[in-house]
């Protein structure tokens, strides 16, 4: 799957999504859920706040240093004889993991949760060679098993799925004769997965931070599986966004802290492996070769400029789960990996606004996800910052809104014009008003109308009562 | 104390009972009310949409208008930060970043003038009646106004309360959202409606001319009888 998603309309998409009752269903009772727990997870810690001011510094830190840290982290990663390599676009990415995969003449590949590998369309790349690709993340593997579906979400890839709908996709593709119930379903994958680990020659896993000085990976997962996907195969192959990675394990036990409460409100989830090179002269397992793959894809065009906090992300989906606007069109509908307020910033960087120019108006600007993101990136501003590029420099704003933006900026600017347009509202509105409202409203008042009433224009406007009421006190 | 208000254009235009009731709440407090004929609007429909650089002359006529004023009290939390960010949009412009700096420091949003500048909680308001409230994103998170319409709500007589469900998710309005993306906003606000109606309340008090149209238009629409008012309308009432 490549970062974008669908070739449908960005309209035809949300019409769709706010159709779909089971994903809507499904969606807003995760995320109330997820919210919840969230919240009693960073009450629980204490001081939420400067913690989370913690985790703004290290990750500003780190971008304002990237160079640095890139440059320790591949030293550290050589040095215990793993390989690094730096890829530019997802094309070298992916073709230097096609590569080590040739050489190794691999047939089987496991895989662990990565978005960077969605993001560069990896698995497309493995199944050209002819590999078998086999997801492990329970989320990814039902999407994978149910015909390639793509993540709706950037934690839970099958959130928009509820269980009886997962138990139809077992049921269909893998003669599935269970229940619904969640136990049976993990269950069921764990017994398909298990097989899978023993016979795979080269394991893929994503990496939620690596450490610069000791080049080692952390990857924090529910189920454990990036623990296998890690130590079992013979080669080991970890994709990492170049932006993802701290100074040392100080750091990265203060943001895997934020991550794991923000995710999924859990004080640690169940695993948290970190892997250092290749195996050693002492080591029981893990791989004999080891690769670390660091992708750009767009992220160096990012650093510097005035969306540089996007790259503070430690994709933890607080914000998506806080978003009003997710919880209605669910994940899907923004056409891209990446969903939700922190995909409606980060899809228009990476993919451009030919395919994502719609994302930064999908949103109130209600500042729900800048009040939950735990490294403090102003995503509300950011969507905000997005829509004045779009208008001012690259104006690609429809004709129709720009005249009316301008009018209105002319009227909010000058006392004559809006005298006569607010003294003219009532009159002309008059034929649209019955009573004190208009319930069809003509031209931009139509999509407003369409849901609700819209109020009629007063006859007496406030500052005429204002000015004309007795002076100096109480009104009778 | 001499206030200087800064009406809004929606309830210049849609809601002067909002405006009437701001009036005669303050000036029983003892304010003195001042309204500078020359606001028109603080440019949040154009800037929110991206018009940043043609929304500015608004900007700039709204600095002016109240560089005189003491205090500057606006019955929308949305409107008034819309000034507290004015200095951030001007910044690096010797003439206006610093006017826009002193017109943030003094605009308030009607309850938090009334708690944390007059020092009042109870302004003597007396409505029967079950309701409850709608926090306005802007208001709470951005402006950072929370406790204060509790506040004063709470002393107001003869009003029993019901918790709304969801009370901090967005109702769906958003300024030119409402018409831009109107299919995502319905579902917004038809789901506030739905929390609403669930409290069993009849009337939903909010603090924010934008919100409150929108969700009132769905009540509306709906022909629920729930009644809508503004917090302004609801500490005028006796
Ligand atoms: S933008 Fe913030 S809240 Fe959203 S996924 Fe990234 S870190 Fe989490």
């Amino acid at each position: 799957m490549a970062m974008k998603t669908s070739v449908e309309k960005f309209n035809d998409r949300v019409d769709k999504g706010l159709q779909d009752s089971f994903m809507r269903g499904a969606v807003s009772s995760a995320q109330e859920r997820f919210q919840t727990r969230r919240l009693g997870a960073a009450e629980e810690l204490g001081n939420w706040e400067e913690w989370r001011s913690h985790g703004e510094e290290i990750r500003q830190h780190v971008l304002d240093n990237l160079d640095y840290y890139l440059f320790e982290l591949s030293e550290n990663v050589s040095k215990r004889g793993g390989h690094v390599y730096f890829a530019q676009t997802a094309e070298e990415a992916t073709s230097y993991i096609q590569n080590v995969v040739e050489k190794k003449n691999a047939k089987k590949i496991v895989k662990s949760k990565s978005m960077v590998t969605e993001e560069i369309n990896l698995n497309a790349g493995l199944e050209k060679l002819g590999c078998e690709v086999i997801e492990t993340d329970l989320g990814e593997y039902i999407l994978q098993v149910g015909d390639h579906e793509p993540p709706s979400h950037i934690v839970v890839p099958a959130l928009h799925k509820n269980k009886e709908q997962i138990r139809d996709v077992f049921k269909e593709k893998q003669g599935y004769k269970k229940t619904e119930k969640p136990e049976e379903l993990a269950l069921h994958a764990r017994e398909k997965l298990r097989q899978e680990y023993l016979t795979a020659d080269v394991g893929i896993t994503g990496c939620n931070f690596a450490i610069a000085e000791t080049g080692s990976i952390t990857l924090v997962t529910n189920e454990g599986n990036a623990d296998l996907v890690a130590a079992l195969p013979k080669t080991q192959i970890t994709v990492m966004g170049m932006e993802r990675l701290v100074p040392t394990f100080e750091e990265m036990e203060v943001l895997v802290s934020l991550l794991t409460r923000s995710a999924v409100g859990q004080k640690l989830t169940s695993y948290i492996t970190t892997l250092t090179g290749p195996k050693e002269g002492g080591d029981v397992d893990g791989p004999e070769e080891f690769h670390l793959v660091i992708v750009d894809n767009g992220r160096s065009d990012i650093l510097g400029g005035e969306f540089q906090p996007i790259l503070q992300c430690i994709r933890c989906a607080a914000c998506v789960n806080a978003c009003p606007v997710y919880r209605h069109v669910g994940g899907h509908s923004y056409g891209s990996i990446y969903s939700g307020p922190v995909g409606a910033v980060l899809s228009p960087l990476l993919g451009g606004y030919d395919d994502y120019k719609e994302l930064p108006y999908a949103s109130t600007l209600c500042g729900a996800c800048t009040e939950a993101c735990p490294v403090k990136i102003p995503l509300h501003e950011l969507l905000h910052k997005h829509r004045q590029v779009i208008v001012e420099k690259e104006g690609r704003s429809p004709v129709s809104e720009k005249l009316l933006m301008k009018a209105f900026g002319l009227g909010a600017s000058s006392p004559a014009m809006y005298k006569i347009g607010s003294k003219m509202a009532s009159p002309v509105m008059s034929p649209f008003t019955n009573g004190n409202k208009i319930s069809k409203g003509p031209g931009p008042l139509k999509a407003w109308t369409e849901a609700r009433e819209f109020p009629a224009p007063n006859k007496e406007r406030f500052r005429d009562w204002f000015k004309n009421r007795p002076k100096g006190g109480e009104q009778s | 104390m001499k206030v200087t208000l800064f009406a809004t254009c929606l309830v210049d235009m849609f809601q002067s009972d909002v405006g009437k009731a701001v009036v005669e709440v303050l000036e029983r407090l003892g304010c003195e009310i001042e309204f500078p004929e020359s606001q028109i609007c603080c440019g949040q429909p154009s800037y929110n949409s991206g018009y940043v650089e043609d929304t500015k002359n608004a900007m700039k006529r709204m600095i002016t208008t109240f560089e005189d004023a003491e205090y500057v009290v606006s019955p929308s939390g949305s409107c008034a930060y819309m000034f507290h960010e004015y200095p951030h949009i001007f910044q690096g412009d010797p003439i206006w970043e610093p006017k826009a700096k002193s017109l943030a420091a003094k605009t308030y949003e009607l309850t938090q003038f009334i708690v944390d500048v007059l020092q009042v909680e109870d302004v003597g308001a007396q409505l029967a009646g079950r309701a409850t409230y709608h926090t306005s994103c802007h208001m709470t998170r951005l402006l950072g106004v929370k406790e204060a319409p509790m506040k004063l709500l709470k002393n107001v007589k003869g009003l029993e309360f019901s918790e709304l469900s969801g009370k901090e998710r967005c109702c769906g309005f958003g300024g030119t959202f409402s018409v831009k993306m109107g299919n995502i906003s319905e579902q917004m606000v038809d789901e506030k409606v739905c929390n609403i109606e669930e409290t069993g309340a009849d009337i939903i008090i909010g603090a924010d001319a934008g919100c409150l149209m929108n969700i009132g238009g769905r009540i509306d629409r709906k022909g629920k009888p729930i009644k809508v008012m503004h917090i302004a309308e609801v500490l005028n009432s006796r």
